[in-house]
């Protein structure tokens, strides 16, 4: 066993000197193969981040929530339905939501408009979220005019701004009164834009949504399990999407690999020549050159990794963020939580590591098996 | 079907182990037809120097499988939240007819690459490469199952469709799927105990008497392979259930999470690697007769068995102290 470590010890020793003699070579693989795992690390840290964002963000979300639908379309759901939710047992909780959108045209932006009963607001105050008061110029005390459904002004007051922690939610959010709600899109007193009900036992949830349907049938509810799955199913499908775009570079970054492990130099020969007439054996030979890939895929691997690691959770992920979040006008800035996961450490083996291995075995095996003779005549 | 990059690369490598074991076995057939080792023509030359790229591709192919097991389990149990009813990898798997036998045909030629690892070690160590026939006919039976393992996984993903919010209902689409079984049956926990213990004896035993007397060597090759089945069934059927210290959770694949400090790591590593050398030790013993091997595999295969053995310790002092220290009272 001793002797098995000392081998390969002196191995890497040699395999080590032989790689800084060529530095310029070996640099310039070395930083294709960098950057190859900086993009696709920076893919899957951004989009594993946003995922775990998204999770943590809905975890508050309603159970279940039930929208009305005419014709296919959302519409507002009556007053009266509250109650016959009420009574569907296993519903601890029934609350008509208000909201919609206000597009404004001075910032070319849409706004998520919100009634938050529990902060007890005015008619006409209102709270307004970070990103906004940022774009528009406002702070506390300032008068916010919006344009309401009758085409008159509604001058509103902001007696608050929302704490930039919650940025991805708040960002282009506006909470306001009933009262100011109803009177800006002239909505009639007894329909809610949606229904949101808490259910005392989430596995129940299921069941109370199938006797939602049963009970009204022009209702559709929506489960909490479920937008989670559709948020995890496009992150993925983004996620994939530029995984396959990035499928290219990794097809030439492969020839570019293959090609520098068959080119070898009259002096790599001649060298391996020469280890050969020392006594060397092609299975040493075999060793030393698959020790040289494997330093090279680490140092690659850990710069890459560590480069992605600063440009997502420190840099703000300028890189494929555009790809990943989606796009809208009011962008909120926010800190993703960094965090190691297995699974993508092995993914990132599997995309950078393996396709380099595979691209220079047979190379390296020729170089390996050359004759020393051969190789040193010619 | 779904693409994430966890089956992006899943299918990379499963491409790349199918390529570069049929590369292999290309070579091989040739040297199964071809071989003279009395012979001092180029194409025996050629042929020598071509085992060392085999044996290279296949310790590659042994590598990319063990990632590849690793990956599979890792990908099954994220994807868990895409399919109604699917708490952990269990109930990915069973969303399909494939998932299982995906993850078995791994299994398989993960171990058939360790062996053939192990014979080419001993056969290297032989003047005249003795093994040279055993060991391109054991490339031959690897090779098939590679593809195989390609086409079960691809249909598996091919398979996957998740569950998302429609346009026009949102959950009566997925509450009419029935969901997918989430858990696996276990065996009686009581039998399976003792059967448990009962198979570390026997390992035991047979493993003492195969370092005395070699010719033992199938009954080790048996009882390795025996035991590494019944450790995986009584996993499932109890051993699970004291680490999650839940008496209905039989997930094998949990365990490999960091909510149970990753101990499935720690389990599945010495049981994967015990079962191998032994299987290995088991069968390279036999051709200790061959003229060019006699001095090498006496030594050499009890140093495996040593190892399997030691392997089969850890695996079981762990279970048993798994058990031991849970608050689980199964067997009142």
């Amino acid at each position: 066993m001793r002797a098995f470590l000392e081998r390969q010890r002196y191995l890497i020793d040699y395999t080590l000197a032989a790689l800084l003699r060529r530095k310029t070579r070996n640099l310039g693989l070395l930083l294709v193969y960098t950057l190859l795992v900086f993009l696709f690390s920076s893919v899957l840290l951004l989009s594993q981040g946003l995922r775990r964002e998204a999770a943590t963000l809905l975890q508050d979300a309603p159970e279940v929530i039930v929208q009305r639908l005419v014709a296919g379309r959302h519409d507002l759901a009556p007053a009266a339905w509250l109650d016959r939710l009420r009574r569907i047992r296993g519903v601890s909780a029934v609350q008509g939501r208000l909201w919609g959108y206000y597009y404004d045209p001075a910032v070319k932006a849409n706004y998520t408009l919100m009634v938050a009963p529990e902060r007890g607001l005015a008619a006409d105050e209102i709270v307004v979220g970070a990103a906004l008061a940022r774009v528009r110029q406002i702070g506390v005390g300032d008068y916010l005019g919006l344009r309401a459904a009758n085409g008159q002004p509604l001058p509103l007051k902001i007696t608050g701004l929302l704490e930039s922690a919650s940025e991805l939610l708040s960002a282009d959010l506006l909470l306001l009164s009933e009262a100011g709600y109803r009177a800006l899109f002239a909505i009639p007193p007894d329909v809610y834009t949606d229904v949101a009900l808490t259910v005392r036992n989430p596995r129940e949830a299921r069941t109370v949504a199938e006797k939602i349907t049963l009970a009204l049938p022009d209702s559709r509810p929506i489960l909490r399990a479920e937008i989670l799955r559709t948020y995890d199913a496009v992150f993925n499908w983004r996620e994939g999407l530029a995984f396959l775009t990035l499928g290219a570079l990794l097809l030439a970054f492969m020839i570019l690999a293959w090609d520098k492990a068959a080119g070898l130099s009259a002096e790599e020969k001649r060298e391996i020549g020469i280890l050969k007439a020392i006594g060397w054996e092609t299975g040493d030979i075999l060793r030393m050159k698959l020790w040289e890939g494997a330093l090279l895929s680490l140092t690659a691997f850990l710069a890459g990794y560590a480069l992605a690691w600063h440009q997502v959770f420190y840099a703000g992920a300028a890189l494929f963020g555009p790809v990943l979040k989606g796009w809208a006008v009011l962008y909120p800035e926010l800190q993703l939580t960094p965090a190691v996961d297995m699974q993508l450490i092995l993914v990132l083996l599997a995309v950078s590591v393996l396709p380099y291995i595979v691209a220079t075995l047979i190379p390296i095996w020729r170089t390996a098996t050359a004759d020393p003779d051969a190789v040193m005549r010619g | 079907m779904l693409i994430t990059p966890a089956i992006v690369a899943l299918q990379g490598i499963a491409l790349s182990v199918a390529g570069t074991v049929l590369l292999a076995s290309g070579f091989a057939g040739r040297i199964l037809r071809r071989w003279d080792i009395h012979s001092g023509s180029e194409l025996q030359l050629r042929m020598e120097r071509q085992t060392y790229l085999i044996s290279t591709l296949l310790g590659f192919a042994l590598g990319a499988e063990l990632l590849s097991l690793l990956l599979f389990v890792h990908t099954a149990e994220s994807l868990s939240s895409q399919f109604v009813g699917a708490m952990c990898a269990t109930g990915v798997l069973n969303v399909n007819a494939f998932g299982f036998p995906t993850l078995l045909l791994k299994i398989a030629v993960f171990f058939l690459a360790a062996l053939w690892l192990l014979l080419n070690r001993v056969d290297n160590r032989g003047y005249d490469y003795p093994l040279v026939r055993v060991k391109y006919g054991l490339l031959m039976v690897i090779a098939p199952l590679t593809v195989a393992e390609g086409v079960v996984q691809t249909s598996y993903f091919l398979g996957l469709t998740p569950e998302v919010i429609t346009s026009c209902c949102g959950s009566l689409f997925s509450s009419e799927s029935k969901g997918v079984a989430a858990e696996l049956a276990g065996l009686p926990p009581w039998p399976t105990l003792v059967l448990f213990y009962g198979m570390a004896g026997l390992i035991l035993i047979a493993g003492l008497l195969f370092l005395r007397w070699l010719r033992l060597g199938p009954l080790f090759a048996t009882s390795s392979l025996l035991g590494f089945g019944v450790a995986i069934t009584a996993i499932i059927a109890f051993l699970s259930l004291y680490v999650y210290e839940n008496p209905n959770h039989h997930c094998p694949f949990c365990l490999l999470k960091v909510g149970y400090d990753y101990v499935g790591y720690a389990l599945y590593l010495p049981l994967f690697a015990a079962a191998a050398l032994g299987l290995s030790a088991g069968v390279i013993a036999p051709f200790r007769r061959i003229a060019s091997l006699q001095a090498v595999i006496p030594s050499e295969v009890r140093q495996l068995t040593a190892l399997a053995l030691i392997g089969f310790g850890l695996f079981y002092a762990l279970a048993t102290w798994l058990m031991l220290r849970s608050n689980l009272v199964l067997l009142g």
